[in-house]
């Protein structure tokens, strides 16, 4: 298909869209004017009911538990089909690089840093019922805080920390784990992924209640697979530098 | 302008369509099919806004404070992330594309070839 059949198309088909458009804009709620009611029943009822204090966590990982897994499988298989099409079956040694950070000042503070985002990542996560954060953000936070090792130090440091050995286990206990605490519920007779231990202290570290667990395999699995996907992007980078004989 | 939300998730939706469209690089068409998937994100947010409303977070605030709706929040965020890891899936793809074809300009790829 060429480019002008393809914009010819898209004209007719865009002119469509817009009408679609303007119309539902006809009859939408004005911004701020909420109807439905799901928001005011949550923000009631979850911390009487749930005791979390953060409701958009107990949504992701309680009320709403089973379709976060599913998002938790698209997340496997997409990370599971960039390894398929990136990953080489014999590695690849980039150990002569050459890319060390040279100036002390750089590597000391960016060690520190990794540190202390490290931490913020864990502190995410692990109160991710109480305020702001939770198992996705952390997740996120702390796949970021690894990859700094690469920043401040070297490739070489990088892919001590994050290579296939390490996180492709890690991985699987995110999913699987996930699954088991779902399972587990089963066995006492009540349905999946029903909250067993629940309802926790409001404002502890186990005011999840067994969700969570739930929450921490997420923020598992979401570091996992962010890490498996730039460490294999990186490799993707390194190695041909590296058989040129090039520095970063 | 009680709209303007909407008109803004509308707009982002299409011209990153209109990019995908006339795109000339499979790498920018990959990012644009981003930029679509984040006008979802500002609709969802758009819709679920409480005028006056704080965050759903009652950690300090007494409960039954005005707040907006949590829903729309949780979709949001967990598929940021999802659409991350598919991103990145497509850009494997193009890498392998490229490395088959010698080229990324979807014009230029012709017949899909096994």
């Amino acid at each position: 298909m060429t480019r002008r059949i393809r914009i010819a198309m898209f004209v007719p088909a865009l002119a469509v869209l817009g009408g679609l458009l303007a119309w539902s804009l006809v009859a939408i709620p004005k911004f701020g004017d909420y109807r439905g009611p799901y928001g005011y029943v949550l923000n009631r009822v979850v911390v009487p009911e749930r005791h979390m204090s953060n409701v958009v966590t107990s949504v992701v990982f309680d009320y709403r538990g089973f379709d976060t897994m599913g998002e938790e499988f698209i997340l496997f298989i997409a990370v599971t089909g960039i390894v398929l099409l990136l990953r080489k079956q014999e590695r690849d040694d980039a150990g002569e690089l050459g890319d060390e950070i040279g100036s002390p000042g750089v590597r000391i503070a960016g060690t520190l840093a990794v540190g202390v985002s490290v931490l913020v990542a864990l502190w995410l996560i692990a109160f991710g019922f109480v305020t702001p954060g939770g198992g996705f953000q952390g997740g996120a936070a702390l796949a970021s805080s690894v990859l700094l090792v690469f920043l401040v130090a070297s490739w070489r440091s990088w892919s001590g920390l994050a290579n296939d050995k390490v996180l492709d286990p890690l991985e699987g206990i995110g999913a699987g784990g996930y699954v088991v605490v779902g399972l587990v519920a089963l066995v006492d007779g009540l349905p999946f992924l029903t909250n067993l231990l629940g309802p926790g202290k409001t404002g502890t570290l186990v005011s999840g209640g067994s969700a969570t667990f739930v929450n921490w395999c997420a923020g598992i699995e979401v570091a996992a697979a962010l890490l498996v996907l730039f460490s294999e992007f990186l490799e993707e980078y390194i190695v041909p530098l590296a058989r040129g004989g090039g520095t970063t | 302008m009680s709209v303007a939300p909407y008109l803004v998730a509308g707009w982002i939706c299409v011209i990153g369509i209109y990019g995908i469209v006339t795109s000339r690089n499979l790498i920018h068409l990959a990012l644009c099919l981003t930029v679509t998937q984040s006008s979802t994100y500002i609709l969802l947010l758009a819709i679920g806004y409480v005028k006056g409303g704080g965050p759903p977070i009652f950690k300090g605030v007494k409960l039954g404070t005005t707040a907006v709706d949590p829903v729309v929040q949780s979709l949001t965020l967990t598929d940021i992330v999802v659409s991350v890891t598919v991103l990145a899936l497509i850009l494997a793809l193009a890498l392998n594309v490229h490395k088959e074809a010698d080229t990324i300009n979807p014009d230029e790829i012709g017949e899909l070839s096994g």
